[in-house]
Protein backbone atom coordinates (compact mmCIF):
# COMPACT_ATOMS: atom_id res chain seq x y z
CA UNK A 1 0.00 0.00 0.00
CA UNK A 2 1.48 3.53 -0.95
CA UNK A 3 1.43 6.44 1.76
CA UNK A 4 -1.02 8.14 0.40
CA UNK A 5 -4.77 7.07 -1.33
CA UNK A 6 -5.29 9.81 -4.40
CA UNK A 7 -7.04 7.79 -6.82
CA UNK A 8 -8.23 4.70 -8.30
CA UNK A 9 -6.23 4.80 -11.39
CA UNK A 10 -3.13 4.02 -9.75
CA UNK A 11 -4.20 1.63 -7.58
CA UNK A 12 -3.39 -1.62 -8.31
CA UNK A 13 -5.36 -5.17 -7.90
CA UNK A 14 -3.57 -6.38 -5.05
CA UNK A 15 -4.11 -2.72 -3.43
CA UNK A 16 -7.49 -2.74 -3.78
CA UNK A 17 -8.17 -6.15 -2.89
CA UNK A 18 -5.93 -5.99 0.09
CA UNK A 19 -8.63 -2.85 0.95
CA UNK A 20 -11.68 -5.04 0.53
CA UNK A 21 -10.14 -7.86 2.50
CA UNK A 22 -9.39 -5.60 5.52
CA UNK A 23 -12.41 -3.88 5.17
CA UNK A 24 -14.43 -7.13 5.56
CA UNK A 25 -12.27 -7.91 8.74
CA UNK A 26 -13.18 -4.05 9.61
CA UNK A 27 -16.79 -4.91 8.92
CA UNK A 28 -16.61 -8.04 11.74
CA UNK A 29 -16.09 -5.36 14.89
CA UNK A 30 -19.46 -3.65 13.82
CA UNK A 31 -20.91 -7.26 15.51
CA UNK A 32 -18.85 -6.91 18.42
CA UNK A 33 -20.11 -5.54 21.68
CA UNK A 34 -17.65 -3.32 22.01
CA UNK A 35 -17.09 -1.56 18.83
CA UNK A 36 -14.00 0.36 18.93
CA UNK A 37 -9.99 -0.52 18.74
CA UNK A 38 -7.20 0.65 20.22
CA UNK A 39 -5.61 0.33 16.67
CA UNK A 40 -4.82 3.87 15.93
CA UNK A 41 -4.64 5.53 19.47
CA UNK A 42 -2.98 8.43 19.71
CA UNK A 43 -3.00 9.18 15.88
CA UNK A 44 -4.62 12.21 14.64
CA UNK A 45 -6.68 12.32 11.58
CA UNK A 46 -7.49 15.99 9.84
CA UNK A 47 -10.92 16.00 8.05
CA UNK A 48 -10.09 19.33 5.76
CA UNK A 49 -13.43 19.38 3.55
CA UNK A 50 -13.41 22.55 1.19
CA UNK A 51 -16.30 21.36 0.14
CA UNK A 52 -19.77 20.94 2.57
CA UNK A 53 -20.40 16.95 2.44
CA UNK A 54 -21.86 15.77 5.38
CA UNK A 55 -21.89 12.17 4.79
CA UNK A 56 -18.38 11.18 3.58
CA UNK A 57 -17.19 13.74 6.46
CA UNK A 58 -19.14 11.81 9.16
CA UNK A 59 -18.11 8.62 7.86
CA UNK A 60 -14.60 8.90 7.89
CA UNK A 61 -14.78 10.58 11.47
CA UNK A 62 -16.80 7.43 12.69
CA UNK A 63 -14.29 5.31 11.02
CA UNK A 64 -11.44 6.98 12.25
CA UNK A 65 -12.84 7.13 16.50
CA UNK A 66 -13.66 3.35 15.85
CA UNK A 67 -10.26 3.14 15.60
CA UNK A 68 -9.32 5.20 18.55
CA UNK A 69 -7.73 8.11 16.21
CA UNK A 70 -8.46 11.51 17.24
CA UNK A 71 -9.94 13.71 14.83
CA UNK A 72 -10.13 16.88 13.80
CA UNK A 73 -12.58 18.58 11.92
CA UNK A 74 -11.19 21.60 9.56
CA UNK A 75 -14.21 22.87 7.28
CA UNK A 76 -13.63 25.63 5.16
CA UNK A 77 -16.56 27.90 6.45
CA UNK A 78 -15.68 30.02 9.29
CA UNK A 79 -11.73 29.02 9.02
CA UNK A 80 -8.87 30.50 8.20
CA UNK A 81 -9.08 29.75 4.70
CA UNK A 82 -12.27 32.18 3.96
CA UNK A 83 -9.93 34.67 5.30
CA UNK A 84 -7.96 33.68 2.05
CA UNK A 85 -5.54 31.52 3.62
CA UNK A 86 -3.97 29.28 0.51
CA UNK A 87 -4.09 25.14 0.15
CA UNK A 88 -0.19 25.31 1.29
CA UNK A 89 -0.48 27.48 4.45
CA UNK A 90 -3.53 25.52 5.32
CA UNK A 91 -1.29 22.50 4.49
CA UNK A 92 1.70 23.40 6.70
CA UNK A 93 -0.42 24.53 9.88
CA UNK A 94 -1.62 21.01 9.78
CA UNK A 95 1.21 19.99 9.15
CA UNK A 96 2.66 21.35 12.80
CA UNK A 97 -0.27 20.38 14.78
CA UNK A 98 1.02 17.17 13.86
CA UNK A 99 -1.70 15.63 11.74
CA UNK A 100 -0.67 11.71 10.95
CA UNK A 101 -3.43 11.67 7.77
CA UNK A 102 -5.38 14.30 5.89
CA UNK A 103 -8.64 13.53 4.76
CA UNK A 104 -8.98 15.92 1.92
CA UNK A 105 -12.09 16.94 -0.15
CA UNK A 106 -11.99 20.03 -2.57
CA UNK A 107 -13.80 21.83 -5.77
CA UNK A 108 -10.67 21.78 -7.39
CA UNK A 109 -9.39 18.50 -9.26
CA UNK A 110 -5.77 17.67 -8.23
CA UNK A 111 -5.71 19.41 -4.74
CA UNK A 112 -5.51 16.39 -2.54
CA UNK A 113 -1.97 15.49 -5.45
CA UNK A 114 -0.75 18.85 -4.45
CA UNK A 115 -1.22 18.31 -0.39
CA UNK A 116 0.43 15.42 -0.55
CA UNK A 117 4.01 17.30 -1.79
CA UNK A 118 3.46 19.27 0.93
CA UNK A 119 2.66 17.32 4.06
CA UNK A 120 4.57 14.43 5.76
CA UNK A 121 1.47 12.48 6.59
CA UNK A 122 -0.86 10.34 4.60
CA UNK A 123 -3.55 12.04 2.16
CA UNK A 124 -6.47 10.45 1.69
CA UNK A 125 -8.48 11.71 -1.17
CA UNK A 126 -12.16 12.31 -0.31
CA UNK A 127 -13.35 13.79 -3.51
CA UNK A 128 -11.43 16.09 -5.47
CA UNK A 129 -13.38 18.31 -8.55
CA UNK A 130 -14.78 16.16 -11.29
CA UNK A 131 -11.39 13.95 -10.87
CA UNK A 132 -12.06 10.75 -8.52
CA UNK A 133 -13.51 9.77 -5.02
CA UNK A 134 -11.60 6.33 -4.24
CA UNK A 135 -13.02 5.79 -1.11
CA UNK A 136 -16.46 5.56 -2.69
CA UNK A 137 -15.59 3.59 -5.57
CA UNK A 138 -13.79 0.87 -2.98
CA UNK A 139 -17.01 0.83 -0.87
CA UNK A 140 -19.05 0.21 -3.99
CA UNK A 141 -16.63 -2.34 -4.80
CA UNK A 142 -16.90 -4.10 -1.48
CA UNK A 143 -21.11 -3.96 -1.78
CA UNK A 144 -21.17 -5.52 -4.74
CA UNK A 145 -18.69 -8.14 -3.58
CA UNK A 146 -20.40 -8.74 -0.56
CA UNK A 147 -23.96 -9.04 -2.09
CA UNK A 148 -22.93 -10.56 -5.11
CA UNK A 149 -19.75 -12.66 -4.39
CA UNK A 150 -17.79 -11.10 -6.37
CA UNK A 151 -16.40 -7.99 -8.72
CA UNK A 152 -14.59 -10.30 -11.40
CA UNK A 153 -17.05 -10.60 -14.53
CA UNK A 154 -19.59 -8.47 -13.27
CA UNK A 155 -21.33 -6.00 -15.75
CA UNK A 156 -22.01 -2.76 -14.07
CA UNK A 157 -23.58 -0.06 -15.55
CA UNK A 158 -23.01 3.51 -14.96
CA UNK A 159 -25.99 6.17 -15.54
CA UNK A 160 -26.47 9.57 -15.61
CA UNK A 161 -24.30 12.32 -14.95
CA UNK A 162 -21.00 11.25 -16.11
CA UNK A 163 -19.45 14.09 -16.99
CA UNK A 164 -19.28 15.87 -13.17
CA UNK A 165 -19.05 12.79 -11.96
CA UNK A 166 -15.95 11.51 -9.47
CA UNK A 167 -17.73 8.78 -8.20
CA UNK A 168 -17.89 7.52 -11.67
CA UNK A 169 -14.39 8.22 -13.02
CA UNK A 170 -13.12 6.41 -9.19
CA UNK A 171 -15.57 3.35 -9.86
CA UNK A 172 -14.76 3.09 -13.98
CA UNK A 173 -10.38 2.91 -13.05
CA UNK A 174 -11.34 0.34 -9.98
CA UNK A 175 -13.87 -2.00 -11.74
CA UNK A 176 -12.18 -2.28 -14.75
CA UNK A 177 -9.25 -3.33 -12.44
CA UNK A 178 -10.86 -6.05 -10.09
CA UNK A 179 -12.22 -7.33 -13.75
CA UNK A 180 -15.32 -5.81 -14.37
CA UNK A 181 -17.21 -4.70 -17.45
CA UNK A 182 -18.42 -1.21 -17.68
CA UNK A 183 -20.76 0.38 -19.63
CA UNK A 184 -21.92 4.03 -19.00
CA UNK A 185 -25.40 5.47 -20.16
CA UNK A 186 -25.86 9.00 -20.01
CA UNK A 187 -27.04 11.92 -22.75
CA UNK A 188 -24.34 12.83 -24.98
CA UNK A 189 -24.35 16.15 -23.31
CA UNK A 190 -23.13 14.60 -20.08
CA UNK A 191 -20.54 12.45 -21.51
CA UNK A 192 -17.00 13.63 -20.90
CA UNK A 193 -15.15 14.28 -24.36
CA UNK A 194 -12.64 11.88 -23.89
CA UNK A 195 -14.38 9.20 -23.11
CA UNK A 196 -13.81 6.92 -25.90
CA UNK A 197 -10.08 6.57 -24.30
CA UNK A 198 -11.75 5.08 -21.50
CA UNK A 199 -11.36 1.43 -20.67
CA UNK A 200 -15.29 1.20 -21.05
CA UNK A 201 -18.25 1.12 -23.41
CA UNK A 202 -20.75 4.13 -24.11
CA UNK A 203 -24.44 3.70 -24.93
CA UNK A 204 -27.10 6.13 -25.08
CA UNK A 205 -29.90 3.42 -24.49
CA UNK A 206 -30.55 2.66 -20.91
CA UNK A 207 -33.59 0.07 -21.87
CA UNK A 208 -31.49 -1.88 -24.00
CA UNK A 209 -28.61 -1.71 -21.51
CA UNK A 210 -30.67 -2.91 -18.12
CA UNK A 211 -31.17 -7.09 -19.17
CA UNK A 212 -27.47 -7.65 -19.12
CA UNK A 213 -26.42 -5.69 -16.39
CA UNK A 214 -25.40 -7.01 -12.73
CA UNK A 215 -25.37 -4.16 -11.29
CA UNK A 216 -26.71 -0.35 -12.34
CA UNK A 217 -25.09 2.19 -10.56
CA UNK A 218 -27.43 5.57 -10.89
CA UNK A 219 -25.65 9.13 -10.38
CA UNK A 220 -27.28 12.41 -9.16
CA UNK A 221 -27.84 14.94 -11.89
CA UNK A 222 -25.42 17.58 -10.01
CA UNK A 223 -27.44 20.43 -10.17
CA UNK A 224 -24.87 23.03 -8.88
CA UNK A 225 -22.53 21.97 -11.36
CA UNK A 226 -24.88 22.37 -14.47
CA UNK A 227 -23.56 25.86 -15.91
CA UNK A 228 -25.11 25.22 -19.06
CA UNK A 229 -27.95 23.65 -20.55
CA UNK A 230 -26.99 20.17 -20.67
CA UNK A 231 -30.64 18.51 -21.67
CA UNK A 232 -33.84 20.11 -21.79
CA UNK A 233 -35.46 19.70 -18.90
CA UNK A 234 -35.65 17.49 -15.59
CA UNK A 235 -39.21 15.79 -16.62
CA UNK A 236 -37.10 14.78 -19.94
CA UNK A 237 -34.04 13.65 -18.18
CA UNK A 238 -36.31 11.63 -16.07
CA UNK A 239 -37.74 9.75 -18.45
CA UNK A 240 -34.92 8.62 -20.86
CA UNK A 241 -32.55 8.39 -18.23
CA UNK A 242 -34.18 7.91 -14.55
CA UNK A 243 -34.66 4.71 -13.26
CA UNK A 244 -38.51 4.06 -12.41
CA UNK A 245 -40.36 0.84 -11.47
CA UNK A 246 -41.12 -0.08 -15.11
CA UNK A 247 -37.39 0.00 -15.87
CA UNK A 248 -36.03 -1.70 -12.80
CA UNK A 249 -38.56 -4.88 -14.60
CA UNK A 250 -36.03 -5.32 -17.06
CA UNK A 251 -33.09 -5.83 -14.42
CA UNK A 252 -32.05 -9.69 -13.89
CA UNK A 253 -33.63 -11.09 -10.42
CA UNK A 254 -30.02 -10.86 -9.01
CA UNK A 255 -29.41 -7.38 -10.32
CA UNK A 256 -28.17 -4.59 -7.67
CA UNK A 257 -29.43 -1.32 -7.91
CA UNK A 258 -26.67 1.04 -6.40
CA UNK A 259 -26.27 5.22 -5.50
CA UNK A 260 -23.75 6.64 -3.85
CA UNK A 261 -26.12 9.53 -2.32
CA UNK A 262 -27.58 11.59 -1.86
CA UNK A 263 -30.59 10.74 -4.05
CA UNK A 264 -32.77 13.07 -5.79
CA UNK A 265 -35.57 10.75 -6.11
CA UNK A 266 -38.06 11.01 -8.91
CA UNK A 267 -35.35 12.77 -10.90
CA UNK A 268 -32.79 9.77 -11.40
CA UNK A 269 -34.21 6.87 -9.31
CA UNK A 270 -37.97 6.61 -8.54
CA UNK A 271 -38.59 5.97 -4.52
CA UNK A 272 -39.74 2.80 -5.08
CA UNK A 273 -36.70 1.39 -6.83
CA UNK A 274 -34.42 3.13 -4.39
CA UNK A 275 -36.44 1.06 -0.90
CA UNK A 276 -36.75 -1.93 -3.14
CA UNK A 277 -34.97 -4.66 -1.83
CA UNK A 278 -32.87 -5.16 -4.68
CA UNK A 279 -31.45 -1.23 -3.52
CA UNK A 280 -27.90 -0.75 -1.67
CA UNK A 281 -28.27 2.24 -0.70
CA UNK A 282 -28.25 1.90 3.10
CA UNK A 283 -25.95 -0.84 3.19
CA UNK A 284 -23.56 1.30 0.87
CA UNK A 285 -23.18 3.70 3.97
CA UNK A 286 -22.71 1.14 6.71
CA UNK A 287 -20.12 -0.15 3.88
CA UNK A 288 -18.64 3.24 3.80
CA UNK A 289 -17.58 3.04 7.56
CA UNK A 290 -15.95 -0.28 7.25
CA UNK A 291 -14.01 0.71 3.62
CA UNK A 292 -12.41 3.81 5.87
CA UNK A 293 -11.52 2.10 8.48
CA UNK A 294 -9.44 -0.38 6.48
CA UNK A 295 -7.95 2.54 4.38
CA UNK A 296 -6.98 4.49 7.80
CA UNK A 297 -5.51 1.62 8.65
CA UNK A 298 -3.64 0.19 6.25
CA UNK A 299 -2.20 4.07 5.35
CA UNK A 300 -1.33 4.55 9.50
CA UNK A 301 -1.28 1.17 11.60
CA UNK A 302 2.42 0.26 10.95
CA UNK A 303 5.76 1.96 11.56
CA UNK A 304 4.81 3.56 8.15
CA UNK A 305 7.27 1.73 6.29
CA UNK A 306 6.16 -0.37 3.08
CA UNK A 307 6.81 -4.33 4.06
CA UNK B 1 20.15 -24.29 28.08
CA UNK B 2 21.22 -27.69 25.77
CA UNK B 3 17.84 -29.84 25.94
CA UNK B 4 17.45 -33.37 24.63
CA UNK B 5 14.90 -32.68 22.01
CA UNK B 6 13.30 -35.09 19.70
CA UNK B 7 16.33 -35.01 17.01
CA UNK B 8 19.51 -36.68 17.50
CA UNK B 9 22.85 -35.43 18.53
CA UNK B 10 24.06 -34.94 14.92
CA UNK B 11 21.01 -32.78 13.68
CA UNK B 12 22.08 -30.28 16.48
CA UNK B 13 24.64 -28.65 14.77
CA UNK B 14 24.47 -24.99 14.96
CA UNK B 15 23.36 -23.66 11.49
CA UNK B 16 21.02 -26.94 10.58
CA UNK B 17 17.58 -27.11 11.57
CA UNK B 18 16.43 -29.49 13.62
CA UNK B 19 12.96 -31.49 14.12
CA UNK B 20 12.01 -31.40 17.77
CA UNK B 21 8.41 -32.47 17.33
CA UNK B 22 7.09 -35.03 14.61
CA UNK B 23 3.54 -35.62 12.80
CA UNK B 24 3.30 -38.49 14.94
CA UNK B 25 4.34 -36.27 18.48
CA UNK B 26 1.34 -34.07 17.60
CA UNK B 27 -1.12 -36.17 17.14
CA UNK B 28 -0.25 -37.39 20.60
CA UNK B 29 0.36 -33.91 22.47
CA UNK B 30 -3.06 -32.88 21.13
CA UNK B 31 -4.94 -36.22 22.23
CA UNK B 32 -2.88 -35.38 25.56
CA UNK B 33 -4.26 -31.72 25.65
CA UNK B 34 -7.70 -32.67 24.77
CA UNK B 35 -8.30 -34.83 27.40
CA UNK B 36 -6.38 -32.24 30.27
CA UNK B 37 -8.82 -29.61 29.00
CA UNK B 38 -11.76 -32.08 29.68
CA UNK B 39 -9.99 -32.66 33.28
CA UNK B 40 -9.60 -29.27 34.07
CA UNK B 41 -13.11 -28.42 32.75
CA UNK B 42 -15.09 -31.20 34.35
CA UNK B 43 -16.19 -32.54 30.84
CA UNK B 44 -15.75 -29.58 28.78
CA UNK B 45 -19.58 -27.83 30.23
CA UNK B 46 -19.27 -24.32 29.01
CA UNK B 47 -16.15 -24.43 27.32
CA UNK B 48 -15.68 -22.53 23.48
CA UNK B 49 -12.32 -23.05 22.30
CA UNK B 50 -10.85 -19.81 20.22
CA UNK B 51 -7.59 -20.44 18.03
CA UNK B 52 -5.48 -17.47 17.22
CA UNK B 53 -4.40 -16.90 13.92
CA UNK B 54 -3.26 -18.36 12.00
CA UNK B 55 -2.06 -21.78 13.23
CA UNK B 56 -4.21 -21.67 16.53
CA UNK B 57 -6.86 -21.84 14.40
CA UNK B 58 -6.47 -25.55 13.18
CA UNK B 59 -5.33 -27.03 16.28
CA UNK B 60 -8.74 -25.84 18.02
CA UNK B 61 -10.12 -27.99 15.85
CA UNK B 62 -8.06 -30.51 16.26
CA UNK B 63 -8.40 -30.30 20.01
CA UNK B 64 -12.41 -30.02 19.45
CA UNK B 65 -12.12 -33.46 17.56
CA UNK B 66 -10.47 -35.25 19.95
CA UNK B 67 -13.05 -33.66 23.21
CA UNK B 68 -15.79 -35.39 20.65
CA UNK B 69 -14.15 -38.20 19.79
CA UNK B 70 -13.04 -38.90 23.59
CA UNK B 71 -16.16 -37.54 25.40
CA UNK B 72 -19.12 -37.07 23.06
CA UNK B 73 -19.38 -33.37 23.16
CA UNK B 74 -19.42 -30.52 20.59
CA UNK B 75 -17.17 -27.54 22.12
CA UNK B 76 -17.70 -24.86 20.24
CA UNK B 77 -14.80 -23.14 17.87
CA UNK B 78 -14.18 -19.94 16.62
CA UNK B 79 -11.11 -17.58 16.14
CA UNK B 80 -9.72 -14.65 17.54
CA UNK B 81 -7.82 -12.31 15.55
CA UNK B 82 -5.61 -9.95 18.23
CA UNK B 83 -3.52 -7.97 15.41
CA UNK B 84 -5.64 -4.61 16.20
CA UNK B 85 -4.43 -4.88 20.00
CA UNK B 86 -0.89 -5.08 19.76
CA UNK B 87 1.63 -3.08 21.30
CA UNK B 88 4.44 -3.24 18.83
CA UNK B 89 1.80 -2.37 15.47
CA UNK B 90 3.87 0.78 14.96
CA UNK B 91 7.08 -1.09 14.85
CA UNK B 92 7.28 -2.48 11.38
CA UNK B 93 5.43 -2.35 8.71
CA UNK B 94 1.17 -2.89 8.36
CA UNK B 95 -0.36 -6.44 9.12
CA UNK B 96 -2.81 -8.12 7.36
CA UNK B 97 -5.82 -8.82 9.72
CA UNK B 98 -7.37 -12.33 10.29
CA UNK B 99 -10.57 -13.71 10.64
CA UNK B 100 -12.49 -13.14 14.46
CA UNK B 101 -15.13 -15.78 14.04
CA UNK B 102 -16.88 -15.88 17.77
CA UNK B 103 -19.16 -19.02 17.86
CA UNK B 104 -22.77 -18.63 18.17
CA UNK B 105 -24.02 -17.85 21.64
CA UNK B 106 -21.01 -15.35 21.92
CA UNK B 107 -18.20 -15.41 24.77
CA UNK B 108 -20.46 -14.14 27.78
CA UNK B 109 -20.17 -17.15 30.83
CA UNK B 110 -18.30 -19.66 28.82
CA UNK B 111 -15.03 -20.63 29.66
CA UNK B 112 -13.25 -19.77 26.79
CA UNK B 113 -9.98 -21.84 26.08
CA UNK B 114 -7.75 -19.67 23.63
CA UNK B 115 -5.37 -21.75 20.95
CA UNK B 116 -2.21 -21.18 19.95
CA UNK B 117 0.96 -22.74 18.19
CA UNK B 118 4.00 -21.00 19.91
CA UNK B 119 3.88 -19.25 23.50
CA UNK B 120 7.03 -16.63 23.45
CA UNK B 121 6.85 -13.12 25.18
CA UNK B 122 3.11 -13.51 25.78
CA UNK B 123 2.67 -10.47 23.76
CA UNK B 124 -0.07 -11.99 21.31
CA UNK B 125 -1.97 -13.90 24.03
CA UNK B 126 -1.93 -10.28 26.25
CA UNK B 127 -3.59 -8.76 23.16
CA UNK B 128 -6.28 -11.95 22.66
CA UNK B 129 -7.53 -10.90 26.12
CA UNK B 130 -8.30 -7.03 25.07
CA UNK B 131 -9.66 -8.46 21.95
CA UNK B 132 -11.81 -10.99 23.55
CA UNK B 133 -13.44 -8.48 26.17
CA UNK B 134 -14.53 -6.61 22.58
CA UNK B 135 -17.03 -9.41 22.61
CA UNK B 136 -18.36 -10.01 26.02
CA UNK B 137 -17.45 -11.38 29.54
CA UNK B 138 -16.27 -14.87 30.12
CA UNK B 139 -16.60 -16.52 33.07
CA UNK B 140 -13.20 -17.50 32.52
CA UNK B 141 -10.10 -17.68 30.47
CA UNK B 142 -7.61 -20.55 29.62
CA UNK B 143 -4.51 -20.71 27.46
CA UNK B 144 -3.71 -23.77 25.27
CA UNK B 145 -0.58 -23.36 23.25
CA UNK B 146 1.54 -26.88 21.45
CA UNK B 147 4.90 -25.38 21.99
CA UNK B 148 6.27 -22.87 25.01
CA UNK B 149 9.53 -21.78 24.36
CA UNK B 150 10.04 -19.36 27.12
CA UNK B 151 11.38 -16.01 27.14
CA UNK B 152 7.96 -14.14 28.89
CA UNK B 153 7.91 -10.67 29.00
CA UNK B 154 4.38 -10.10 30.38
CA UNK B 155 3.05 -12.34 33.51
CA UNK B 156 1.20 -14.76 31.26
CA UNK B 157 1.15 -18.77 31.39
CA UNK B 158 -0.33 -21.14 29.98
CA UNK B 159 -3.04 -23.69 31.09
CA UNK B 160 -2.47 -26.14 28.97
CA UNK B 161 1.42 -26.91 27.21
CA UNK B 162 2.17 -29.32 24.55
CA UNK B 163 6.05 -29.14 24.96
CA UNK B 164 8.26 -27.23 26.70
CA UNK B 165 11.26 -26.18 24.61
CA UNK B 166 13.29 -23.77 26.07
CA UNK B 167 15.06 -22.39 23.22
CA UNK B 168 17.43 -19.25 22.39
CA UNK B 169 15.77 -15.64 21.53
CA UNK B 170 17.83 -15.67 18.23
CA UNK B 171 16.26 -19.39 17.07
CA UNK B 172 13.10 -19.68 15.45
CA UNK B 173 10.19 -22.22 16.16
CA UNK B 174 8.60 -23.11 13.33
CA UNK B 175 5.38 -24.75 14.02
CA UNK B 176 4.33 -26.34 10.83
CA UNK B 177 0.29 -28.16 10.54
CA UNK B 178 -1.12 -29.92 7.68
CA UNK B 179 -3.93 -27.78 6.92
CA UNK B 180 -2.05 -24.81 6.50
CA UNK B 181 1.77 -26.11 5.46
CA UNK B 182 0.54 -29.62 3.82
CA UNK B 183 2.39 -31.55 7.05
CA UNK B 184 3.08 -31.61 10.71
CA UNK B 185 5.97 -30.38 12.23
CA UNK B 186 7.90 -28.72 14.60
CA UNK B 187 11.37 -27.12 13.47
CA UNK B 188 13.72 -24.71 15.57
CA UNK B 189 15.69 -22.96 13.20
CA UNK B 190 19.15 -21.19 13.78
CA UNK B 191 19.24 -17.98 14.08
CA UNK B 192 19.69 -16.42 10.29
CA UNK B 193 23.38 -15.73 9.57
CA UNK B 194 24.50 -11.80 9.57
CA UNK B 195 26.93 -10.47 8.08
CA UNK B 196 28.66 -8.77 11.63
CA UNK B 197 29.52 -11.61 14.09
CA UNK B 198 28.13 -14.75 12.31
CA UNK B 199 29.42 -17.81 14.19
CA UNK B 200 27.80 -19.82 17.05
CA UNK B 201 24.81 -18.78 18.54
CA UNK B 202 24.87 -17.70 21.58
CA UNK B 203 22.45 -17.37 24.46
CA UNK B 204 22.26 -14.30 25.93
CA UNK B 205 20.73 -10.77 26.55
CA UNK B 206 20.40 -10.19 23.09
CA UNK B 207 17.91 -7.19 23.05
CA UNK B 208 15.87 -7.58 19.65
CA UNK B 209 17.35 -9.86 17.63
CA UNK B 210 15.96 -10.86 13.71
CA UNK B 211 12.50 -9.45 13.47
CA UNK B 212 10.57 -12.61 14.10
CA UNK B 213 6.74 -12.52 15.12
CA UNK B 214 6.47 -11.88 19.10
CA UNK B 215 4.99 -15.52 19.35
CA UNK B 216 8.44 -16.76 17.60
CA UNK B 217 6.43 -18.23 14.86
CA UNK B 218 7.82 -17.46 11.96
CA UNK B 219 6.18 -19.59 10.31
CA UNK B 220 3.26 -17.61 10.45
CA UNK B 221 5.41 -15.22 8.02
CA UNK B 222 6.87 -17.60 5.72
CA UNK B 223 3.79 -19.58 5.50
CA UNK B 224 1.55 -16.76 4.32
CA UNK B 225 2.22 -16.32 0.76
CA UNK B 226 -1.85 -16.23 0.36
Amino acid sequence: MKRHLLSTEDLGRDDALLVLDTAERMARVAEASVRKLPTLRGRTVVNLFFEDSTRTRTSFEVAAKRLSADVINFSARGSSVSKGESLKDTAQTLEAMGADAVVCRHSASGAPHRLATWVRGSVVNAGDGTHEHPTQALLDAFTMRRRLGRVDGLAVTIVGDVLHSRVARSNVWLLTTLGASVTVVAPPTLLPLGVSSWPVEVSYDLDAVLPKSDVVMMLRVQRERMSAAFFPTEREYSRRYGLDVDRAARLADHALVMHPGPMVRGMEISSQVADSARSTVVEQVANGVSVRMAVLYLLLGGSGETT
Amino acid sequence: MAVPAAGSPASRRPGVARTVLSADDITRIVSRMAHQILEKTSGGAGVALLGIPTRGVPLAHRLARRVQAVEGVDLPVGSLDPTMYRDDLRLRGVRPLEVTEIPDGGVDGRVVVLVDDVLYSGRTVRAALDALAAYGRPRAVQLAVLVDRGHRELPIRADYVGKNMPTSRRESVAVRLREIDGADGVVILPPAVTPAGDGAPVDGPVVDGPVVDDDGAIGDEAGERA
